[in-house]
């Protein structure tokens, strides 16, 4: 019982070369190499300075994990526009506690106490603001864009309502420490961003939940006929969707050594922007987190690589919106041309 | 093939259509004339979509010709072809639902007309104009997706007849009307006919249009195989030219009697839909449950699966009470369902072949912290897509299988449940012959195995053919039971309908 | 056949409508001044802009697309236009300022038609991606600088007012000429959408992409039409700020794009296409522009603003939402 289509499948695929080329991310992790290649060659001795290398490792992973919150919602069809928001509430709340208990001047274990107090405290308020996506979206039935973005703008405005509108300052030292140092060379911000992203990976790849993700991602409709349980599963993607943006609230507030409800406001923009250019399809179902880490690092090496070479931040934004613009269009020939292919045998 | 009477409208001839070296039509020719209803038969996949595209002018032919009304084309576009005179109503009816009746029907008119201005008096005089012509009433203030599905569908012919249709082309018209709005649906056609109209029917469901076409042509693997009056053929005849099979017809092997009652439902109802539903299911029986559209029998279905709502009643699953709120309730309880529209509700279309048959064993694959164990999953498909008879790689997207394979990707993920009761919703719905005798076999082998299964269809012959109990459903309530293989097709018939 | 006059209580028009007069009301007994014409005409002006650009969202919603980028569309053209007449001294009068505006807008619209129509590609992603293009492009190539001596003309026009008067406790009331723009772009736009044949097609769109290619509308060419309309009534609304506020500011606009589509949303218009309406979309500005001014008067710290705002949105987009799942969950 094979269709014409099942036989040019089999039959087609035979260079290895062919199909790296055909793979997902391939044209990305060219555009990554290649972008990483004209700035080393613009400026090998800066690009490629430990200085530069270890300043960019510190700057992505923040924006990154955003992303992966963003990228896990998109993944059932859903999208985010709270993450921000949610990222410096937690933050916010994780502050004023922490200054509270114990400031700048604490040290030793009461302050090691205190700041993991606060960054419990940070995740509780990241996961109940998903829970809030979650139940807004799963049992009330809003759509994600309306409910995240009014959600959004309560949880800023309850930023904005906490603090004034104004920076909480006044930390252990301890607690900036911990965004601003290394361990064997590799920056914390970083560690965790990795930890992060292989937990992911896992999670979509062996896990049921991953794999319901998807599948309800592509079809919701077929997932309730197939018994998933869809409120259930909208929940406990924003759930973590929100505890992954806490996490970043924590490492903006630890690198800045305060928190403020108006940090990271370009973030939510640039998290869209990262899933779209990875390759996170944002009507659901299909997307890796390696395409993620590609387009973060395309980003970073545009970004740090510009910037060494004076370019204004605003041009690097022009920049990464043409990238965008350059891969969807790309995708979206390659896109049409499949489309028509198959459409023709019926 | 005769040529008296009226000239044709259109006759195409040698038409060849390839795609990606795969051949969709080789040398099919055909002729309407004005005024003749002619069916074009086909399995999915046999060049009907293709050769409807062709008329449509939305693909061209590679090589043959075509003349209409005397003229020849080499190919057309979406444009000639409208200028031509030939509508396509598509199975979705490409209406706006959010726009009135109104402008629905007069839409293509005012653009054809070029009009730069909304002319609403105007529009309202085409409308009721031509649902006058056909003589149907339709508010022409109502939003057409307040409609229900028949309206939409006479509506979607109006805007056609607006447009000066000389060719009307209807891809698969009965599928979603009830008996007696096809009967009204053809009461139209033949006063279109009358009017000088042609009108040309494609479809693998006949039975229904039998009576209205003059001619039938029946293409098979993109070729033509045979074309003649409507009165040399019969159902039988029809599904050996559109298969090139012969089928015998089966009747079910009665299973032993007093096997375990394995499902029992009392007083189920539900306000408006369900009215109290009761009745019982053995193991090893196969339970059809026959209606028309509207009847409730889909409603059933939902209701026993936990899709929908209901206001009381009971379940027992093996003689213990069992509350089903929701899909994951009744697949605790052993029930699996194969929905009514495998695209929207079975199947993960993108997704691989393997994903669509796992996503019911997840849990049973799962160990700690939901980690799902691959290779036991893997041979477990592996082994369902040989029991199945389907030849792909499970990497394969799902929407790269014919109808009748993804309906056994849909069957697969629950048999692998392994599932006390089955309930299969118009299980061969958009399946060629072929599988469909396949899958007739896999329901007798379920039932065979011990497995309660309930066969949700309004196709007689298949409920005929596979249920040793049949319960009739009309209005929302189970009108009738017979015992599979003492009533005939046309009393089935009559009973569902009356 | 005659529209009975009765109160169509599911229609999201009626309950924001309702929202505002209750909003109206408690503000008005807590502020006995608050029911005056200089309140009254402090709040037209504050809806001038985000009222045209509102209706500019409408428009892309009802054909089935979604624009994020028409703020920095705004800022652009009002940005470019006055510092286009400053470094050249030019000293054309005010119309022809705002045709330049209008004219810039519609260039960059086309730039997302380009992508929507001819690539074809999801609305949301290319105006996001224009969103960063034509914001990054301004800073970087035009100025990044406040421009505060605003051409002459301009400060002619900011200067007209339609209505202006003292009340009997001599406080000073007025409604600047800038009101007139939003009437207009109103009134054009409800001609538009219909009167003429093209708002039909832009309303079929939403309805249905597919049916509107199968049935002949130039699916294309309407898109292309839509961008570019957008994209002019987004030039009109950026200098229309700027004449407003007296200077043109290139950092200013961008970042209301979700308020002014939540605003839209409110009022009734479907992110699914196909359907609003412009009463609904200026209701929904309405009420944004109500809480933005009047929250004090009620006693709420105006850094709950953003709370209030939210807490509406969810409400307002959530009690139909619900009915609507529940509907869907009773049906099966």
């Amino acid at each position: 019982m094979q269709t014409p289509t099942e036989a040019r499948q089999t039959s087609s695929d035979n260079s290895v070369l062919l199909r790296l080329l055909r793979a997902d991310n391939s044209r990305l992790a060219v555009i990554t190499i290649v972008i990483f290649v004209i700035m080393t060659l613009l400026s090998p001795e800066r690009f490629l300075s430990a200085g530069n290398l270890s300043s960019m490792a510190f700057q992505f992973p923040e924006f990154a994990i955003l992303s992966l919150a963003m990228m896990l919602v998109m993944l059932t069809g859903g999208i985010d526009l709270s993450v921000v928001g949610t990222a410096n509430l937690s933050a916010i709340i994780a502050a004023l506690l922490l200054a509270a208990l114990a400031g700048t001047d604490a040290t030793g274990g009461f302050a090691i106490a205190a700041i993991l107090l606060a960054i419990i405290v940070a995740i509780m308020v990241g996961l109940s603001a998903g829970l809030l996506n979650g139940v807004a979206i799963g049992a009330f039935g809003l759509p994600p864009i309306l409910a995240t973005l009014g959600t959004g703008l309560v949880f800023t405005g309850l930023g904005v309502a906490l603090t004034g509108g104004s920076a909480v300052i006044g930390f252990p030292d301890d607690f900036a420490a911990l965004g601003n140092s290394a361990i064997f060379g590799l920056p914390v911000p970083l560690l965790i961003f990795a930890l992060l992203a292989v937990a992911m990976t896992f999670m979509l790849d062996r896990t049921k939940y991953g794999l319901r993700v998807q599948l309800f991602g592509t079809n919701p409709l077929a997932a309730r006929f197939a018994g998933i349980n869809d409120l259930a599963l909208t929940i406990r993607t924003y759930v973590i969707s929100g505890g992954l943006a806490s996490v970043a609230g924590l490492v903006i507030m630890s690198r800045a050594n305060s928190a403020k409800a108006d940090y990271g406001s370009s973030y939510l923009l640039l998290s869209i922007l990262i899933c779209v250019l990875g390759g996170i399809n944002p009507y659901g179902g299909f997307g890796r987190v390696s395409g993620l880490v590609l387009a973060v690092l395309s980003l970073q090496f545009l970004s740090s690589g510009l910037n060494m070479l004076q370019v204004s931040n605003f041009a690097t934004e022009l920049i990464w919106g043409a990238l965008l613009l350059l891969v969807m269009t790309t995708n979206g020939l390659r896109l049409r041309r499949k489309g028509r292919g198959s459409a023709s045998t019926s | 093939m005769t040529d008296e009477g009226p000239s044709p409208f259109i006759s195409i001839q040698h038409i060849s259509k390839a795609f990606a070296g795969v051949q969709a039509l080789s040398d099919v020719g055909l002729q309407v004339k004005m005024g003749e209803a002619v069916c074009l038969a086909g399995e999915n996949g046999s060049g009907k979509s293709t050769l409807i595209k062709i008329l449509a002018g939305v693909e061209k032919p590679d090589s043959g010709s075509i003349e209409i009304d005397g003229k020849s084309h080499a190919s057309l576009n979406p444009r000639s072809s409208v200028a031509a005179g030939i509508q396509v109503i598509f199975q979705d009816f490409s209406l706006f639902p959010n726009l009135s009746v109104a402008e629905n029907i007069a839409f293509s008119a005012e653009l054809t007309a070029r009009k730069k201005l909304v002319r609403n008096a105007e529009m309202r005089r085409i409308a009721a104009a031509v649902l006058d012509r056909i003589g149907v009433p339709i508010d022409l203030n109502a939003r057409v997706e307040t409609l229900p599905v028949a309206d939409k569908q006479l509506v979607a012919i109006c805007r056609a007849l607006v447009s000066q249709a000389r060719l009307i082309i209807m891809d698969e018209p009965t599928t979603a009307l009830t008996d007696r709005e096809v009967r009204a649906l053809l009461a139209i056609i033949r006063r279109l006919k009358a009017e000088g109209v042609a009108v040309l029917f494609v479809s693998h469901k006949l039975a229904e249009i039998f009576e209205v076409c003059e001619k039938i042509v029946v293409i098979r693997n993109g070729r033509l195989v045979v074309d003649g009056a409507t009165a040399g053929f019969s159902l039988d005849s029809l599904a050996h030219h559109m298969t090139g099979r012969h089928f015998i017809r089966t009747t079910p092997v009665i299973p032993e009697a007093n096997l375990p009652e394995i499902l029992a439902v009392r007083g189920l109802r539900r306000n408006g839909l369900l009215d109290d539903i009761s009745f019982s299911l053995r193991a090893g029986e196969v339970l059809g449950i026959s209606g028309l559209l509207g009847s409730g029998r889909t409603e059933l279905a939902k209701a026993l699966f936990g899709l929908m709502e209901v206001d009381g009643g009971a379940v027992a699953i093996q003689g213990v009470p069992t509350v089903i709120r929701n899909p994951g309730d009744a697949i605790d309880a052993g029930i699996g369902y194969v929905p009514e529209d495998r695209l929207t509700e079975g199947l993960f279309l993108s997704q691989s072949i393997a994903r669509n048959i796992a996503v019911s064993r997840l849990d049973d694959h799962a160990g700690m912290g939901g980690l799902i164990d691959r290779q036991g999953l893997s041979a477990e498909i592996d082994e369902w897509l040989h029991r199945l008879k389907v030849v792909a790689s499970p990497d394969a997207p799902v929407k790269s299988l014919s109808g009748g394979n993804q309906q056994r990707i849909v069957l697969a993920r629950w048999l692998a449940k392994s599932p006390k009761i089955l309930i299969l919703n118009g299980p061969t719905v958009g399946v060629d012959i072929g599988s469909k005798a396949d899958i007739h076999q896999v329901i007798a082998a379920l039932a065979a195995a011990g497995i309660g299964v309930i066969v949700i269809s309004d196709d007689i012959p298949e409920v005929l053919a596979t249920c040793h109990r049949i319960l009739v459903m009309r209005g929302g309530r189970i009108v009738e039971e017979l015992a599979g293989g003492s009533v005939t097709e046309s009393d089935l018939a009559h009973r569902l309908a009356s | 056949m005659v529209r009975k006059p009765t109160i169509d209580f599911s229609r999201n028009e009626t309950l924001v409508a309702i929202v505002v007069v209750l909003f109206v009301a408690m503000t008005a007994i807590v502020d006995h001044n608050f029911l005056s014409l200089p309140t009254l005409f402090d709040l037209l002006r504050g809806a001038i802009v985000m009222g045209i650009f509102a209706i500019g969202v409408l428009l892309v919603l009802i054909s089935g697309g979604i624009d994020v980028s028409f703020t920095a569309i705004a800022a652009f053209a009002m940005y470019s236009t006055t510092s286009l007449l400053v470094h050249f001294k030019l000293d054309i009068p005010w119309p022809f300022v705002f045709l330049l505006s209008v004219a810039i807008g519609a260039g960059l619209g086309l730039l997302n038609a380009l992508f929507i129509a001819g690539f074809r590609l999801p609305t949301l992603i290319v105006t996001l991606g224009t969103l960063s293009i034509i914001r990054g492009f301004l800073l970087t190539f035009i100025g990044s600088q406040l421009i505060s001596n605003l051409p002459a003309n301009l400060r002619v026009f900011s200067r007209l007012f339609m209505i202006r008067g003292t009340t009997a406790d001599g406080s000073f009331y007025s409604l600047p000429w800038a009101f007139a723009a939003l009437v207009i772009v109103v009134a054009v736009t409800w001609f538009l959408l219909y009167r003429t044949m093209l708002g039909r097609m832009i309303f079929a769109l939403g309805g249905s992409l597919e049916s509107a290619r199968r049935i002949g509308i130039n699916v294309q060419a309407t898109q292309v039409f839509v961008y570019a309309f957008v994209g002019g009534i987004s030039g009109l609304a950026g200098i229309i700020h700027a004449a407003m506020a007296r200077v043109a500011n290139p950092f200013d606009i961008v970042g209301l794009e979700l308020s002014v589509i939540a605003a839209v949303v409110l009022g009734g218009a479907r992110l699914s296409g196909g359907y609003g309406t412009i009463t609904g979309a200026l209701l929904g500005v309405a009420l944004i522009t109500l809480i933005n001014n009047s929250l004090i008067l009620l006693g709420i710290p105006s850094t709950w603003q953003m709370v209030v705002i939210g807490m509406l949105i969810l409400l307002g987009t959530g009690i139909p939402a619900y009915q609507t799942k529940r509907a869907a969950r009773r049906a099966g």
